[in-house]
């Protein structure tokens, strides 16, 4: 097991080396820097010069890298020119809301995802499973902003149930933190739970028709126990995979879903980023969601190792 | 004489399809005394396996359904019981062999998790209970260094002890029939020859009442005190199981023993191996007469229009039952005369 853990992890350095190669890269397609965003609409050719000058942005791009990964080893992500504020800080800030939303947002998706993908494939051609892949589709098929925005019609505008925008941490207050968070991760958690669903729903089918499952139900095991020892252990690889996966983009920022609910996390920063040449930040959100990305898929693998033990000595 | 074990009453099953429903088993009737081993031989869709699985309701239903019959176990209906009475009667007093032991454990589990299984079920052993009988079960089924292995998953056992671990999971509570489906299929030759002795040898020490589904009638000779060939969701003939390899009056039974491979060794005995001509029927659209009667060379006009019954052999053993218009030992007597 540690021997798998320390290979997956070597593994993982040149993935980073690699994806911050290539954003660096990406981002010079972009028209325009940081300098011209930041004179606006003067363009003074001196002031210009100027800024170029302090952030090496006249030097050639495999020295800029140099630069900005040697600053990476050392833990240090550069400033925002924008902001005026080291990105590491930024990310910091706005990491924890960005977290709390992508957690509850799985919570969801799993609390809804995985019961109607086991309850569809055990009533397989039943009126459940019928209705389950109804919910689904519409699950699929419904924007995230438009369903943000009937919610907030419903929640916050007709009923004053809940905040229409706004975040409070919860060290603040844990109930208004969640009530500010659960339309946005019920959003978020909705169409993640669809194609959970779907998932979960294809492998408890393969696995419901294996051999053993009918050694079990052979050796007298209730139905219930049949599917939730038996079969969904056997099924939830796949599911696992997916849910890492999903994970990780939602750590990357829901920028609709957190523009509809002006939630201050990583999608608003991202996008802000973007559009004022602000490359630094671009740059180490980017590496810290590579990062995140890596070890949820390590997580996974780890985590279906343990689920399935024939994976343990790959 | 007593009631036997088991009793199957005209039991028929089909399963739904776009093309129409499949006739998998229509109307098998027989009955297994206590202790006795029943032979079942056939080819694939025969309903040899297909029937016992729908007697406890191991047949996915949907698509599959029982369409007619009586299953009598020690005097209860099994087809009329409710679900969970099933369960009771499921590895109790009914244990299971599967084919194919690579797939039939579970991957996921240990082994000792899935004997322990219905030992708490059936037999209410508490966790620790359950656990040195399930050490006491790999040993009878000869498994060394029960103790260590027992936290061992299926994929850390060869083919052969895996097949020994579901036979450990089919005894493990003391069952009055054992169904081997095809138990010794998937393993090789010599690995078989060891399961089939170590299942006559648990026999002899446990007296359970066994019937071994299989498509080899190597094994069946080995094993069974009664024969049983299925075709096309029939039973053409059945007997005690010297008297169908002596003298078998079904065209199709004639037609699996010559079909064996002669290892008897003297040149002059050797042969080209036989082969049953032509192809099972189309279970959907089954001809009116002896399903067999399009592949059979001695059929008569009479089985293709009519389903001969299942009736005692003349001059053959008593038990000794076939379904046959013609008589075969006499056009076999007219063939080697010509």
């Amino acid at each position: 097991m540690l021997r798998f853990l320390a290979r997956r992890l070597a593994l993982a350095v040149p993935t980073l080396i690699l994806a911050s190669m290539i954003i660096f890269a990406l981002q010079q397609l972009l028209p325009g820097d940081v300098a011209t965003a930041l004179t606006g609409e003067e363009r003074d050719p001196q002031v210009i010069a100027f800024i170029r000058e302090k952030y090496h942005l006249d030097e050639p791009l495999p020295v800029r890298y140099g630069y900005w990964a040697g600053g990476v080893l050392r833990g240090d992500l550069g400033d925002s020119i924008r902001l005026q504020k080291p990105v590491s800080e930024l990310i910091v800030e706005k990491l924890p809301v960005t977290l709390e939303l992508a957690c509850l947002a799985m919570l969801v998706a799993l609390a809804i995802g995985v019961p109607m993908g086991v309850l569809s494939a055990v009533k397989r051609g039943q009126t459940a499973d019928t209705v389950a892949n109804g919910i689904a589709l519409w699950g699929l098929s419904v924007p995230n902003f438009w369903l943000g925005i009937l919610l907030i019609l419903l929640f916050s505008v007709e009923l004053g149930w809940l905040p229409a925008s706004g975040y409070v941490s919860p060290f603040e207050s844990l109930s208004e933190n969640l009530a500010a968070m659960v339309m946005p991760a019920f959003v978020l958690g909705n169409a993640i739970a669809a194609v959970m669903m779907r998932h979960t729903r294809a492998a408890m089918l393969g696995v419901l028709g294996s051999d053993y499952v009918r050694t079990a139900r052979a050796k007298g095991v209730s139905p219930l126990r049949v599917t939730l020892r038996h079969a969904l252990p056997n099924a939830a690889i796949p599911i696992i995979t997916l849910g890492a996966l999903e994970f990780g983009q939602l750590l990357s920022g829901a920028v609709l879903t957190e523009q509809v609910f002006s939630v201050p996390g990583f999608g608003k920063l991202m996008v802000d980023a973007v559009f004022n040449r602000d490359f630094a930040t671009v740059q180490g959100v980017v590496i810290c969601t590579a990062a995140t990305y890596i070890a949820l898929n390590l997580a996974a693998d780890l985590l279906s190792a343990a689920v399935n033990p024939k994976l343990r000595r790959a | 004489m007593t009631k036997p074990l088991l009793d199957v009453r005209d039991l028929a099953v089909a399963f739904d399809t776009d093309g129409g429903a499949v006739h998998a088993v229509n109307g098998v009737s027989y009955t297994l005394r206590e202790g006795e081993t029943l032979g079942i031989v056939g080819e694939s869709g025969s309903g040899k396996s297909v029937h016992v699985l729908a007697m406890l309701g191991l047949i996915p239903r949907p698509p599959g359904r029982i369409t007619g019959g009586q299953v009598l176990f020690e005097g209860r209906d099994l087809l009329a019981l409710k679900e969970r009475e099933l369960q009771k009667i499921r590895g109790g007093a009914i244990g299971f062999v599967f084919q194919d032991p690579m797939s039939s454990l579970n991957p996921g589990m240990t082994v000792a998790a899935q004997i322990v299984e219905p030992l708490r079920i059936h037999l209410g052993l508490d966790a620790r209970g359950a656990r040195a009988r399930a050490k006491d079960l790999l040993d009878l089924v000869r498994i060394p260094n029960a103790a260590a292995r027992l936290d061992q998953y299926p994929h850390e056992f060869s083919g052969g002890q895996r097949q020994r671990v579901m036979i450990a999971i089919g005894l493990s509570c003391r069952p009055k029939l054992l169904i081997a489906d095809e138990a010794t299929t998937a393993l090789d030759v010599t690995v078989q020859a060891e399961i089939v002795a170590l299942v006559q040898e648990l026999k002899r020490e446990l007296g359970m009442a066994i019937i071994w589904i299989t498509h080899d009638l190597g094994v069946v000779a080995g094993i069974s005190d009664t024969v049983q060939v299925m075709y096309a969701g029939r039973i053409l003939e059945r007997g005690p199981v010297d008297d169908i390899f002596a003298d078998p009056r079904n065209a199709y039974t004639l037609g699996l023993l010559r079909s064996l491979p002669d290892l008897s060794g003297s040149r002059a005995g050797r042969r080209r191996l036989h082969q049953i001509e032509g192809a099972p029927p189309d279970m959907r659209h089954l001809p009116p007469g002896d399903p067999f009667a399009p592949r059979n060379a001695f059929a008569t006009p009479r089985c293709r229009a009519e389903m001969p019954p299942l009736s005692q052999a003349h001059g053959a053993a008593p038990g000794h039952l076939v379904a046959a218009w013609y008589d075969l030992p006499k056009l076999l007597a007219a063939e080697a005369v010509r």
